[in-house]
């Protein structure tokens, strides 16, 4: 196999690279913070849980909690205004692994980089990754992640075997597709409120090295993406695109179509998978440093990187997959005030339009996304009641939290998305109102039942009011 | 050829570890474990102990035998150290790693109390280094680590009992590794500045408080490489340096720390 040396001589190549490739724990101490870093909220307490045999009894803690890991949420669905956090980061044990099924038994608080960082080497990957490996599998079930192999492998709770949630009264139930199956339904997608999610049981997929055949393709317009789109989903198992919004014109929009497949080569390429620098961003930069100006100028850089219209080539699974990992707190270039994700799935049906007004009113808007992400979903469907991915394109920006201005924005992309029958994603949003959610996700009141009545966020707060 | 030759050693590694669920022992023994190492674990809780060993299993230990044992018991000593040795018929090495951070205002008020501490974080572990250090020297080679604390350095009003406890132990490792070094046996004094464990649960983070896994990584680090005292981070040499240069005339009026 490759790679075999030894954590001590990982660590001497790699200086302190290898302390950058764990997650960092999210803020301690009474301030803990969304990835967006906005909102910013207090709670009355943050309570590590230690060991599963030894947690606190949930029901006197006097307040609602919620379980909180790496807080790589964006919004404020992993916070609990005035409430407590349960931080799970310390519950990141492994507990079995199946070396011919690939089944993993582990700990809730267990990160997903962990996972690479063990199984990698043996020939064991993800079923389903997101944009970042510094998420826990709690978190990963609790927000039914995906990621660019959602056409091909469906959301990360589709993999899910089989999960044991402490509820406040002190039952630990067993949830599985057979066993208490509404209640399994619930909590893959379920935002932590369904009760404390203490370990899961998933299965990993074979690889024959830790490389990946990519192609990045060049695109001016948005019919042409639908091409690609179109012509990838058979034979990539993974596909999403960068996409400049700031050029406009008749193209609409430009960017980079990206796909790729597990190379499947027993002999892999002999070159070392290579460590990447251990950037980091080290304080909240001025909120003047990302603006139209200086995003145009990235764009423009980005688009320009490569000269041909598609490029092949091979790369290591870390850098295609977790680019923004590579430099630590990168959420810092937002500045104090923090950033608004926003990632919207419209039906196919109508989608193409939908698409283009949505563009077409950022574009007007003159908000700039320094990282618009677009991608097709398939039709595999998400156990979980309030699974965000449905089939259809979906789109995912990043704002600046501007003050009302971006709020405003947001409210207007909600009501385009309404409009075609989509959603957005709770795991990124800090302010889409009740009416909107509730729209979005039709059996809110049949997961409202199997929410544990001592928990809550301040998400579930304001999109479960009464929508007027 | 140096480091292939290293690497085989390695994967026959056999270690002790004597407080093996507690944060630090647990980021230590992964590493080791990753390493395909055979370990023994000895801890007092049966739950924990399984959930140390069943993460320390899949993340590649080769092999592990566990007991379930009160230190504090120190009649029992004898008999752990001889069950530790079995399984694997020898030890390489050995990570002694539990210890209490009792109430200091308790502790003040209660000469039980006090006692208590010591004999968790000190006596106990000298009983059993007496012991494991003539099973060492008598074999001729291994290695000995401790986690002892910065808090050993210099006695403080804030946590004196602890920090006495902890300044014996480095005092004694001390004495040991210069026993020892002509033996081939190498003694480790690990000294951990504030660690966010649960140990430390109770107090406010500052910035000076380091990540269990940097620190557990530091002591993997410290044994392989058959260090004589490490600080962990390295930065607390300096501080500790500075604090303990303050002359005594002044330091008894100042107040440091927690």
């Amino acid at each position: 196999m490759w790679n075999l040396s030894t954590s001590e001589q990982l660590e001497k190549e790699a200086g302190v690279a290898v302390q950058a490739q764990e997650p960092r724990l999210s803020g301690r101490g009474e301030e803990a913070l969304s990835w967006g870093r906005y909102p910013r909220v207090k709670h009355t307490r943050i309570i590590p849980i230690y060991w599963r045999s030894a947690v606190p009894d949930l029901e006197n803690i006097g307040q609602p909690v919620l379980p909180h890991a790496y807080g790589r949420s964006y919004g404020d669905s992993c916070l609990n205004e005035n409430g407590v956090l349960l931080d799970v980061s310390h519950l990141n044990r492994f507990i079995s692994f199946d070396e011919e099924s690939g089944l993993l038994c582990c700990e809730a608080g267990v990160s997903l980089a962990e996972i690479l960082a063990v199984m990698v080497p043996r020939g064991w990957f993800l079923p389903v990754s997101p944009g970042t490996k510094f998420v826990s599998v709690g978190g990963a079930i609790a927000n039914d992640i995906h990621g660019k192999n959602h056409h091909a492998g469906g959301t990360f709770g589709c993999h899910v075997v089989r999960l044991k949630l402490l509820r406040s009264d002190g039952q630990r139930v067993v949830c599985s597709p057979t066993e208490n199956p509404e209640l399994f339904q619930a909590t893959i997608g379920g935002l932590g409120l369904t009760g404390l999610i203490l370990w899961a049981e998933f299965k990993l997929k074979r690889i024959a090295n830790p490389y990946i055949d990519v192609e990045h393709i060049r695109f001016a317009s948005l019919e042409e993406f639908f091409a690609l789109s179109a012509e990838s989903d058979q034979d990539f198992e993974y596909t999403v695109s960068w996409v400049d919004l700031l050029v406009g014109g008749e193209a609409l929009c430009r960017g980079i179509f990206t796909r790729g497949n597990h190379n499947t080569s027993s002999e892999p390429a002999r070159k070392q998978l290579k460590r990447r620098l251990p950037l980091a961003v080290p304080f909240n930069l001025p909120q003047f440093v990302l603006n139209k100006l200086t995003v145009k100028g990235f764009n423009e850089l980005y688009y320009h990187k490569q000269l041909a219209k598609r490029v092949q080539t091979i790369t290591s699974y870390d850098p295609f997959f977790y680019p923004l990992d590579s430099i630590h707190e990168w959420n810092r270039l937002y500045g104090k005030r923090g950033f608004l994700q926003y990632q919207c799935v419209v039906p196919f049906v109508g989608g193409r339009e939908a698409m283009r007004e949505l563009l077409g009113h950022i574009r007007r808007s003159g908000a700039g996304s320094f990282l618009t992400v677009l991608k097709e979903f398939g039709e595999i469907a998400s156990p979980g009641m309030l699974s965000f991915p449905r089939p259809g394109l979906t789109l995912a920006l990043d704002f600046a939290y501007a003050g009302q201005k971006t709020l405003r924005l947001l409210e207007e992309l909600d009501a385009i998305v309404r409009h075609y029958g989509g959603a957005v994603y709770p795991a990124k949003d800090a302010r889409m109102s009740a009416e909107s959610f509730q729209q979005f996700y039709p059996r809110w009141q049949e997961f409202a039942q199997y929410i544990d009545p001592h928990f809550s966020s301040s998400f579930w707060r304001r999109v479960s009011a009464k929508s007027s | 050829m140096p480091n292939h030759h290293k690497k085989r050693e390695k994967d026959a590694m056999r270690i002790l570890i004597i407080g093996a669920t507690s944060a630090l022992a647990q980021e230590t023994a992964k590493l080791f474990a990753g390493d395909g190492a055979e370990l023994v674990l000895v801890a007092r809780s049966p739950l924990k102990l399984n959930d140390v060993q069943n993460d320390l299993q899949v993340r590649g230990a080769k092999q592990i035998e566990t007991i379930v044992a009160d230190l504090s018991d120190l009649t029992r000593h004898q008999e752990i150290v001889e069950a530790a040795i079995k399984p694997f018929s020898g030890l390489d090495m050995v990570l002694i790693a539990y210890g209490t951070l009792g109430n200091q205002q308790t502790c003040e008020q209660s000469v039980e109390a006090t006692l208590q501490e010591f004999t968790t974080n000190c006596t106990s572990v000298i009983s059993l280094l007496t012991l494991l250090a003539n099973y060492f020297e008598q074999q001729g080679r291994g290695c000995i680590a401790v986690i002892s604390s910065v808090a050993g350095d210099r006695g403080r009003q804030s946590n004196y009992i602890y920090g006495a406890a902890k300044g014996a132990v480095s005092v004694f490792l001390q004495g040991l590794r210069n026993r020892l070094a002509k033996k081939g046996v190498a003694v480790v004094t690990i000294k951990p500045g504030m660690v966010a464990t649960p140990m430390t649960a109770h107090m406010r983070k500052g910035p000076l408080f380091a990540d269990p896994r940097v620190v557990g990584r530091g002591i993997y680090r410290a044994m392989l490489r058959r260090k004589d005292v490490v600080y962990l981070p390295g930065y607390w040499r300096f501080v500790m340096w500075a604090i303990k240069s303050i002359p005594e005339s002044k330091f008894k009026k100042m107040n440091i720390g927690g």
